[in-house]
């Protein structure tokens, strides 16, 4: 319970609300809800998760995918309500405190990204490829990118990128030419 | 981008869905909501009342019959057949379109059985389900029935499901000898609705067609059963004249609309194309025909 | 010792982006992301009729739903003055509709509500009636006799045709014509296509009524021309004004007009004083915002038997849609479409241009693209492939006859362009090279008598890229020149401020490249900003491949002035004569004793703590950079492609891409952006466009018609680098962000042009659907994409 919440002075008609509970990145959320509210509002402007980005209305771009219950959902399709009881995993669950998920660093090695709005989706929808398949042809990194859409990179260096993060967490330390890192950090 | 407001609900058995159903005229289904989503969001679409049910257990499997027969049920999603290790063996057709569905994020979530409901006649899955005289079983008030695919579409994006029935699971019957087939689909990208699509069921003994099913998809006001180009490859091992009939016979069953995707003549003649491709593959060996 | 300019991440450096720590992490900030506290949501209203009068609007329904605090019309605007606003080329455009819809998806009334999700069921509760009026959606139609004025608001319009417009000699280009052995002709089409970056357009307009200011954060990729244009429309002073461009997912040109919805927001939140956040959907995005090309060229080529061109014709007519808003220097009414044939020794040319009205969406934006040169150059290589075919002349060597010597430069082109550098024919080889060009013929032969056909297109050019100058190059007067801020602190840390605007390019990673080069400073030590025109110094954004090219010599400039004042400090530091101190990366020391020196950090210090007398304090300064010429990088770009026969499917079996774009300020970036540029050429070979039905209805409104390519279908790219240091930039780079979207296009269809070519087929307008493909090789015949597209059964 919070100390203040305004509520409408009149309301002329029953607005349903729900009342929903989820785990958001291994923290465990509840909120009362609207069902028309889709999953992405809910963890863009409900949690304030804006990382998990809406890029078109027709379930084409992929921009919103977060991973539900480990599958990579496309969350502008989905009505929050539906999330109730499930595990969510956006992009701000990727990194810890300390660590950079390997697909991020990844990214950021191999220019996997320019404008950085197709990047969220992207690196979930790898995450859930590496999980399944830990070893990857670059076909099967095309085939399941392939509802992600990004204008800027042409794909080339995305696919280089999961591959690198592939390499990584299978142990092996990946190859990465020589140069000045951005921002001092990985 | 914003959807209507309306009533939800997520009953956990059928009993309760159905009756929930019943107490509202303007009521949908919800199941991976891939497309009735879309169409909310767009407000091409504002029912009153969803009842959602995914919270309802048992409907999400799918496997082989003891009769031999499949069965999928209502809450499998596109990704559980793309994935399946077994489906293959048993439903060659069914698996050559699953990972040509949509994307890949849309099939972790949409399942086959709302795909049908949602019947439209650029589904691939209603082309699949008519090659291989499949049914789709029906729950409401008063108990199941089971409708064969070809009664089951009314119309584009409309069904004979009464307001308050469920598709509960597709049942595909059992082959006459060994299951065979494929489906291909023209699309211009991954996502891409079908330019065109053919689904090729057939049920042969050795090198003879015993019982054959050919979908379209695409190019019609809803899917075709090419039933005249099935007709002219039973009873004989598949040789080149049968398979030029059958796809004649499947060009001239569709009826497409030029569009953006292409005229209707070379829709038609996709087709066909399709059609040969895919029943080539079936074609005996030379060293069969010896 | 000096610096080792790799480590400190300067020149050269594929230094990795500063940026990707926060986009990796999801903490990016667009502008969707930004939240003010009491903010309103606004949705729009569109027309859902391409041509119609407007016989009512009933927005009783929209106040009636509970949540929302405003409802805006055509009407209302107008009894402000603000219905109707100029556009980038001299024209008006409607903000809201008042007397007529023009186009599908035009702005007819939009709702401000507490969530936007409300503010949508008011857009739904609005009820308008229209009277159809007959659609026109191609220059024939607008053209016609009896056609329907579209501009029935303009005074003194006629009919629908904008402007006509001529450059070049007539008279010698008509002599060279009566000169040619042969003149080979050719039609077609450059469809319209839209930039459509992922994420679309919005704003969030924040009037605080107290202090008279207005903040607007905008997507926008020229924040200082929003600033100027939004004090000209809504009449607030300049200074009054701060407009923030966030990150940018994407722009492409599509962000550089200013849209009806940015002046609605604004106005919406001086009339609620309220924040008022407006976030266009998709459909919004690609009906209604700056899209680009549409035109439709008649080019011919004069040439002798040996392959020698002689003289040029062309002549373009573009459909501008129903308000002429191009976002294009003001001299030139159809762009830069003059730049054609720039890397050719052509001798004489001349181009007609036409522009008309029609039902269609306006803007006319540079999409990836210096002003309609991705039409010149596709036009220009088509032209090329089909001379060389009429004159049975390989593709390669016809390329090698006419292609501008590396001794010839500077060189003047057929339309009066100066070319300054470049190795035009070294790329070409290198490209040949790469493909396997020797021994295609008889690849090709082979596998055609196997029934398959393949194709390789070559497309070569030279594209102007960085305007200005300033006395060529102006937007509504605004000269074209842009601008740097440096401050050095006095830890020898720094910020750096530009006037252009990032959105992907990776300004904050290549700008302190540029810094690091000039001054020693590590790259990692330099903070960049952009977007934020109250702190940002004036430029004119980044669009047309400019950034490097004006903003990026800018940067270099500034670093040199302070070089210049630390080298005086350098001097009172080492107690030498100023002329005495020398410079090498990253220190002073005194000539003759070069272990005597000072550190630019020392330098930066001294300048807070210990300047000589009489010095200013401090180490800042900014730099306004007018270029001397625009830049002109050249590529090659090589496509090989199979087609089925069958079904007109194609596939990229190789694509090969050799970019001269002078030297590279970060080797990773700059191959990113060709290989982006790459995809976009692919697909508007291959997919993407938009057409219109006979109703004016808008077919590519949304990305199940509109398709951009998956990592599926795009595919894999091969580069390969030359450079040629432009003569006049002060670190020697050249424009490169939008090369491979301009030159690419030529490539893909001449290789499928080069796979049809037993047919006699000349041209297939894009994109090479199946469908287009298979019809050519049917019949014959030529395919024409001019919209109608024919929806019959």
């Amino acid at each position: 319970m919070t100390l203040f919440e305004e509520v409408p002075v009149t309301t002329t008609r029953e607005i349903p609300v729900r009342r929903v509970q989820m785990r958001v990145n291994g923290e465990t959320r509840a909120a009362n809800i609207e069902p028309r509210l889709l999953l992405a509002h809910l963890l863009r402007n409900g949690l304030q998760l804006t990382g998990t980005h809406t890029g078109c209305d027709t379930t084409n771009c992929g921009a919103c995918t977060v991973l539900f219950d480990g599958q990579p959902v496309k969350s502008c399709t989905m009505f929050a309500v539906q999330a109730d009881g499930h595990e969510i995993t956006t992009v701000e669950g990727l990194a810890t405190a300390s660590e950079l998920h390997p697909i991020q660093e990844g990214f950021k090695d191999e220019h996997g990204l320019q404008c950085g709005f197709c990047t969220p989706g992207m690196m979930l929808s790898a995450k859930a490829l590496l999980e399944e398949n830990p070893n990857p042809t670059e076909d099967e990194v095309r085939w399941a990118l392939s509802g992600n859409l990004c204008r800027c990179t042409g794909y080339q260096n995305i696919v280089k990128a999961v591959l690198w993060a592939a390499e990584k967490m299978r142990g092996y330390t990946p190859a990465s030419d020589d140069a000045a890192d951005g921002g001092g950090e990985a | 981008m914003f959807p209507s407001r309306f009533r939800y609900e997520a009953p956990s058995s059928l009993s309760e869905a159905v009756a929930l159903l019943a107490s509202h005229d303007d009521s949908k289904v919800l199941a991976g909501g891939q497309s009735l989503i879309p169409m909310m969001k767009l407000r091409f679409a504002s029912p009153a009342l969803l009842v959602d049910i995914n919270n309802i257990p048992d409907l999400d499997q799918h496997d082989a019959q003891p009769d031999g027969g499949y069965r999928i049920g209502a809450l499998v999603r596109h990704a559980d057949l793309e994935k399946s290790t077994t489906l293959g063996e048993h439903q060659p057709t069914i698996a050559a379109a699953a990972s040509l569905i949509a994307d890949p994020i849309v099939r972790t979530r949409g399942t086959f059985v709302g795909s049908l409901c949602h019947a439209d006649p650029q589904g691939d899955w209603a082309s699949c389900m008519v090659a291989l005289g499949g049914s789709i079983v029906a729950h409401g008030p008063n108990g199941r029935r089971t409708i064969p695919v070809d009664d089951f579409v009314a119309g584009p994006f409309q069904t004979v499901l009464a307001s308050d029935e469920i598709a509960v699971e597709a049942v595909i019957p059992a082959a006459n000898g060994s299951r065979k087939g494929g489906y291909l689909k023209l699309e211009r990208r991954v996502g891409d609705f079908a330019t065109a699509g053919v689904a090729v069921a057939l049920e042969m003994s050795g090198s003879t067609v015993t019982n054959a099913g050919i979908g379209l998809t695409g190019v019609g006001s809803s899917t075709i059963n090419a039933r005249e180009a099935a007709a002219a490859i039973v009873g004989s091992p598949l040789g080149d004249d049968a398979i030029n009939s059958a796809a004649e016979a499947a060009a001239a069953a569709s009826s497409p609309r030029s569009d953006h995707r292409g005229s209707a003549d070379y829709k038609r003649h996709v087709v066909a194309t399709f059609v040969r491709r895919l029943l080539a593959q079936h074609q005996p060996t030379e060293a069969e025909v010896a | 010792m000096a610096l080792d300019e790799v480590k400190i991440g300067g020149l050269g450096a594929s230094r990795r982006r500063v940026e990707d720590n926060r986009f990796i992490r999801g903490k990016g900030n667009y502008v969707d992301d930004i939240v003010l506290p009491g903010m309103l949501h606004m949705e729009i209203l569109r027309s859902p009729l391409a041509h119609a009068r407007i016989a009512s609007i009933d927005v009783s329904g929209a106040w009636a739903v509970p949540g929302v605090r405003l409802v805006l019309t055509g009407e209302m605007m107008a009894a402000r003055n603000l219905a109707w606003m100029p556009t980038l080329s001299y024209d008006t455009q409607a903000v809201l509709a008042t007397d007529k819809v023009r186009f599908q998806g035009q702005e007819v009334a939009c709702v401000i509500a507490d969530d936007p999700y409300i503010a949508k069921d008011g857009c739904e509760a609005i009820v308008v009636e229209y009277e159809p009026l007959p659609p026109i959606v191609n220059p024939q139609q607008a053209m016609a006799v009896d056609a329907p004025l579209i501009r029935d608001d303009k005074v003194n319009q006629a009919d629908n045709k904008i402007f006509d417009w001529e450059v070049g000699d007539k008279d010698g280009t008509d002599r060279a014509f009566a000169q040619a052995d042969v003149v080979s002709e050719i039609e077609m089409h450059y469809p319209r296509s839209h930039p459509s970056p992922i994420e679309a357009c919005g704003s969030i307009a924040d009037f605080d009524r107290s202090t008279s200011k207005l903040t607007v954060y905008m997507t926008t990729q020229a924040p200082h021309i929003i600033r100027a244009a939004v004090s000209l429309v809504a009449e607030i002073p300049e200074h009054m004004i701060r407009i923030i461009s966030p990150d940018l997912g994407g722009g492409f040109g599509n962000k550089v007009p200013v849209y009806p919805g940015y002046v609605m927001s604004i106005l919406a939140s001086i009339l609620t004083e309220r924040p008022v956040k407006w976030i266009e959907d998709k459909s919004g995005n690609l009906i209604s915002t700056g899209f680009g090309r549409d035109v439709y060229l008649k080019g011919q080529v004069a040439m002798r038997n040996d392959g020698k061109i002689l003289g040029v014709r062309m002549h373009t007519d573009s459909d501008h849609g129903a308000f002429f808003s191009d976002a294009q220097p003001s001299k030139f009414k159809i762009g830069l479409m003059h730049s054609a044939f720039a890397c050719y020794d052509v001798p004489t040319a001349h181009l007609t241009a036409t522009g008309v009205y029609t039902n269609k969406a306006p803007g006319g934006v540079a999409y990836r693209c210096s002003f309609r040169v991705t039409e010149a150059m596709f036009f220009q290589e088509r032209m090329i492939c089909a001379a060389a075919d009429d004159l049975g002349m390989d593709q390669a060597e016809f390329r090698r006859v006419n292609l501008v010597r590396d001794d010839d430069f500077p060189k003047r082109t057929p339309f009066g362009f100066l070319t300054d550098s470049g190795q035009y024919e070294k790329c070409l080889d290198i490209g040949l090279e790469a493909i396997g060009y020797a021994d295609f013929k008889q690849e090709q032969e082979e596998a055609r008598k196997r029934g398959r056909l393949l194709g390789i297109g070559i497309s070569t050019m030279t594209e102007p890229l960085g305007a200005g100058n300033s006395r060529e190059y102006d937007i509504l007067g605004i000269k074209m020149f842009d601008s740097a801020e440096l401050r050095i602190h006095m830890t020898g840390k720094a910020i750096l401020r530009t006037g252009a605007k990032t959105q992907g390019q990776g300004h904050e990673t290549t700008w302190a490249q540029i810094v690091a080069h000039e001054l020693g400073i590590p790259a990692d030590d330099i903070v960049v900003e952009e977007g934020d025109t109250d702190t940002a110094p004036f430029g004119m954004g980044t669009y047309a491949s400019r950034s490097t090219p004006v903003a990026g010599a800018a940067v270099a400039m500034v670093s040199r002035k302070i070089r210049a004042k630390a080298r005086k400090i350098a001097a009172h530091l080492l107690e030498a004569s100023e002329e005495d101190v020398e410079w090498e990366l990253g220190r002073f020391y005194v000539r003759g004793a070069q272990d005597r020196g000072v550190s630019i950090q020392e330098c930066a210090m001294a300048a807070y703590s210990n300047v000589p007398d009489g010095m200013e304090p401090g180490l800042e300064n900014n730099a306004y950079y007018d270029p001397p010429n625009l830049t002109w990088p050249f590529a090659c770009y090589i496509a090989k492609v199979e087609v089925d026969p069958e079904t007109g499917v194609w596939d990229v079996l190789h694509m090969v891409a050799v970019d001269d774009c002078g030297v590279r300020i970060n080797p990773m970036i700059v191959e990113g952006q060709i290989m982006g540029g790459l995809t976009e050429a692919y697909a508007m070979a291959n997919m993407q466009f938009i057409t219109f039905d006979e109703d004016g209805n808008c077919i590519g409104s949304n990305y199940m018609d509109y398709l951009l390519p998956t990592a599926w279908e795009t595919p894999g790219f091969e580069l390969h680098e030359v450079v040629t240091p432009c003569p006049h930039h002060p670190i020697g780079a050249k424009g490169i962000g939008e090369c491979a979207t301009v030159g690419g296009p030529a490539a893909f269809v001449n290789a499928v042009m080069d796979a049809l070519k037993h047919t006699g087929v000349r041209n297939i307008d894009m994109p090479l659907l199946p469908d287009r493909v298979h019809d050519a090789l049917t019949t014959g015949n030529d395919v024409s994409g001019m919209p109608p597209v024919k929806t019959e059964a």
